[in-house]
């Protein structure tokens, strides 16, 4: 197969490509844009704001979602906040500061032109949202509000109280509805995407499984968004909601959709440890209280007291050490790894002794209960409900966990994927935070996707297809897929093992976790690359499905989804080996500087690694993009 | 520390499909830790039944966080089970005791059909946020955020009402299978906002008439302010009363101009 890695940037200098594209893009006009069908798969913020603009515009819309309604896209559990270049507050942000804190942020291993382009409408989207009624903090004059957030020394985070991800997807989704009742996106629920169609080389279209009643169908259309989030859940234990999978994206990559940078996820510093083995998920505890909470743990290995035992000259303020002018807001990435290290050092905090504490007691003297409660009074129940226990008086505990993940299908400039005509947005694709992304820019970056990339690009696609004929469902290839997809889920339910897909799950993410989570060795890698067929050999041979295959069986959905996570776990790890450097979320131990940093190999590695798929998981063909840095020089990372 | 639950004993509602008339079936969980959130409990109970054979008990669940409205348990005849102002999947099994029974069955409501054992289908929540639930501000077009100041206690009272999850607890735990905690606070979110005037009265009747279409009448019971896990007040109703008759005239007024 030939495969074009062309990312198509625009010409011009950087802070002119992104108009530059849009003066010579290809226009469809309003009259036609009904003769085009587009399907859109996920409805989170990128695919709700996808599907409502595209409607808006006149194109018909299909819509998918696995869950009951689209509001309940996993875009609702983000809590801090959304960055945008507004400068508000007049302290020296700007949207050239914007796209450089999140190239250096990301590592600088993201597409320069990608990252620009997401700055320049970051301040589009605050608009849209307040035009909408986003309900966003306000300051007693009525203007809007803003906090801080790692990784940058301005204040440029918009936020809903700690429910910002909730009051921007319902934004969107209420976008959507509107369109939804006018009849302009026609939305499919309780259907999973379990497959991508592509003739003559051109993706077209779906086949999906009625989650209901177990019938597979195929769905036609002249281009087709996946916007079907991350797959943190490889790891088994993450902050993604139970349902979130890697299979939509997966799906597209064996068909020959290129999927970039795998190994690059994130590790979120703050969430609740793990308090026993069957827990089935952890909880976020938004990075906006490290605004106020003061991270540390104690300065003697095995020291058990409790936290108010402990005097201060005993304690180790760690981040406000090693990193004194970001401090407890160095980047995720960092922050988690000091974690760890504080942790396997023995200076672990809890009954496990796999925590650091969050400490807020300085935070409440210096601004009074009242306003410590305004500000993250919603976290602070959710943490009590979990742990039973009080963070205004006792420090929270917290611990690194999956949360995000960078790597995702390869897109160009244009958001479409080596698939023509197939289209990746939000956290599926891999295109704008480099090997680390930064806090609050996953809604900027689902948003920017939906509302104001996508809706320019699809037509640049679009319009030269007018009128010409597309394949309908009844093409062999729909058929052919269909088939294949009925026998596959005919298949999990007819091995009769003795194993359900969770217990396959649980033992994949350990694998991932202890060998590709936080630090990776090559000595791991291929300890886990070794292990991972293995297991998923037992899986083929040892799983059971109980229930039918046409009726709701949410066993058989689950059986699915984890097959497609032990195929990507492979490829994860492959892409983990190969990359030969540490930097942003990809941490290899032989690659470290003296005190413990990160240690780049830019001659190497300044490229995109995006694996095709070859038939055989653990044998994928490597293609590379090269990252040409005009603007933002290359140079070490550093917060100190 | 973690401690033990044993001998616990869940009586849970199984139906294989809409049409079929249901029963409740016993399951003893010998023990489990206090530490467990109450769906961990049934994932435990779950991962046996598969490898025992038997089909898992099917319920709605997603974040686990509290956030996404997708579960839905009346647990011991409550909706989202003892624990004030959480949903279902932020109850921990601390909250129980050893030996407990506990019963737990899905949302009961005319609008909410049952789909198979716990789950239910709530679409009629999405209707009534289709027929008018939203602010129309096509993308592109949209002003300066901070053209219009809004005051702090206005934004605070209208996120008030915008934190609703839409998980449905409230019909579930209405005698009348009301909707009208769920459809005031969307209504009490836009209506105040200076950026939801223009639609106000439209919306307010467009809304209010799908939800009758599909629920039971609210006669002021409470139980749903009780029962929801963001603690939305029952005032959204009465100011969601005061905009739909209000609507009904102007609306009126408005159709006679043209």
């Amino acid at each position: 197969m030939s495969i074009n890695l062309d990312s198509k940037i625009p010409e011009g200098p950087l802070a002119d490509k992104w108009d530059n594209f849009k003066a010579d893009e290809k226009l469809v006009n309003p009259s036609n844009k009904r003769k085009f069908k587009v399907i859109v798969v996920g409805t989170g913020l990128a695919g709700a704001s996808a599907a409502a603009t595209l409607a808006e515009l006149g194109y018909q819309v299909e819509a998918f979602t696995f869950h009951d309604s689209p509001r309940r896209a996993h875009s609702i559990a983000a809590q801090g906040g959304i960055n945008a270049a507004k400068n508000y507050r007049g302290d020296g942000d700007s949207i050239h500061r914007l796209f450089y804190d999140t190239v250096k942020g990301g590592d600088f291993r993201s597409r320069e032109a990608n990252v620009h382009r997401l700055a320049q409408v970051s301040v589009d989207i605050i608009d849209q949202m307040v035009a909408q009624g986003v309900p966003f903090a306000r300051e007693y004059g009525g203007l809007l509000d803003n906090r801080s957030f790692g990784g940058a020394q301005v204040s440029r985070t918009f936020y809903a109280r700690g429910q910002t991800g909730q009051q921007l997807l319902l934004g969107a989704y209420q976008q959507m509805a509107r369109q939804i009742g006018l009849g302009n996106i026609k939305l499919w629920n309780r259907m999973e995407l379990v497959d991508v169609v592509t003739v003559d080389g051109r993706c077209a279209g779906i086949v999906t499984r009625d989650l209901m009643t177990g019938e597979v169908s195929s769905h036609a259309a002249h281009a087709t968004v996946l916007a079907t989030g991350g797959y943190g859940n490889v790891f088994f234990l993450s902050t993604n909601a139970m349902t979130c999978n890697v299979t939509a994206a997966w799906r597209a990559h064996r068909k020959g959709a290129l999927f970039a940078n795998p190994c690059y996820t994130q590790i979120h510093p703050t969430c609740i440890p793990q308090s026993d083995d069957f827990q089935s998920k952890l909880t976020l505890m938004s990075e906006s209280l490290r605004n106020d909470g003061r991270v540390w743990v104690p300065a003697r290995a095995g020291d058990d007291r409790a936290p108010d035992q402990i005097p201060e000259a005993e304690r180790d303020y760690y981040l406000e050490r090693l990193y004194p002018s970001f401090g407890n807001l160095a980047p995720r990435d960092i922050s988690s790894r000091a974690a760890k290290r504080a942790v396997d050092n023995g200076q672990g905090v809890g009954p496990l002794r796999n925590g650091v504490y969050l400490d807020f007691s300085d935070a409440v003297s210096r601004l009074g209960k009242d306003t410590v409660e305004e500000r993250y009074g919603n976290l602070f129940e959710m943490y009590e409900r979990i742990t039973g226990e009080d963070p205004y008086s006792v420090p929270m505990r917290i611990y690194p966990a999956s949360h995000y993940t960078m790597g995702g299908l390869w897109v160009d400039y244009e958001l479409m994927t080596s698939i023509p005509g197939l289209y990746a947005a939000g956290e599926a694709n891999f295109s704008d935070h480099g090997a680390n992304r930064l806090g609050a820019s996953a809604l900027m970056q689902g948003l920017a996707d939906g509302y104001f990339v996508l809706p320019y690009t699809i037509s640049n696609y679009l319009a030269p297809l007018l009128n010409q004929p597309v394949p309908g469902t009844d093409h062999e290839a729909f058929k052919v897929a269909e088939n294949a997809a009925r026998d596959r889920f005919r298949q999990y339910l007819s091995i009769g093992g003795t194993r359900s897909p969770d217990y396959f799950h649980r033992e994949l993410g350990k694998i991932i976790w202890d060998y590709c989570g936080m630090e990776r060795s090559q000595q791991g890698l291929e300890k886990a690359i070794s292990e991972i067929p293995a297991l998923y050999d037992e899986f083929c041979k040892d799983l059971r499905v109980t229930g039918g295959g046409d009726s709701l069986n949410q066993t058989l959905e689950k059986a699915g989804r984890v097959d497609d996570f032990f195929q990507l776990g492979m490829l994860m790890c492959r892409d983990a080996l190969d990359r030969e450097e540490s930097c942003g979320g990809h941490f290899r131990t032989e690659h470290q500087t003296d005190d413990g940093e990160a240690l780049r190999d830019d001659d190497n590695f300044a490229h995109v690694s995006a694996w095709e798929w070859t038939g055989d998981p653990s044998n994928p063909n490597l293609h590379k993009e090269h990252l040409e840095y005009e603007v933002a020089k290359l140079q070490t990372r550093s917060y100190k | 520390m973690s401690t033990k639950l044993t001998n616990l004993k869940l009586k849970i509602w199984r139906q294989a499909g809409p049409d079929d008339a249901g029963r409740f079936e016993t399951y003893e969980i010998p023990e489990i830790s206090d530490e467990a959130s109450f769906l961990e409990m049934l994932d435990i109970l779950n991962e046996r039944l598969i490898e025992q054979g038997d089909e898992a008990i099917v319920f709605d669940h997603d974040c686990r966080e509290g956030i996404c409205g997708t579960c839905s348990l009346m647990i011991n005849g409550q909706a989202h089970g003892p624990q004030r102002a959480s949903a279902t999947c932020q109850l921990h099994m601390r909250t129980f005791n050893s030996g407990d029974e506990i019963v737990i069955e899905p949302w009961r409501a005319r609008a909410f059909p049952i789909i198979k054992d716990l789950m239910v289908d709530r679409a009629a929540f999405d209707r009534i946020v289709e027929s008018g639930g939203f602010i129309s501000a096509p993308t592109g077009g949209a002003p300066d955020a901070n053209l219009t100041p809004i005051p702090k206690p206005v934004a605070d009272a209208a996120m008030d009402a915008a934190a609703c999850i839409g998980c449905g607890a409230c019909v579930a735990a209405c005698p009348n299978g009301a909707a009208s905690l769920f459809t005031s606070a969307k209504l009490s979110h836009l209506n105040r906002l200076p950026q939801g005037q223009a639609e106000r009265f439209r919306r307010t009747e467009a809304m209010v008439d799908t939800m009758d279409d599909y629920f039971g009448s609210c006669t002021n019971h409470g139980e749903c302010q009780a029962a929801c896990p963001k603690e939305i007040s029952i005032d959204m109703i009465a100011l969601m009363n005061s905009d739909y008759r209000k609507a009904k005239f102007k609306n009126r007024k408005n159709l006679s101009r043209i």
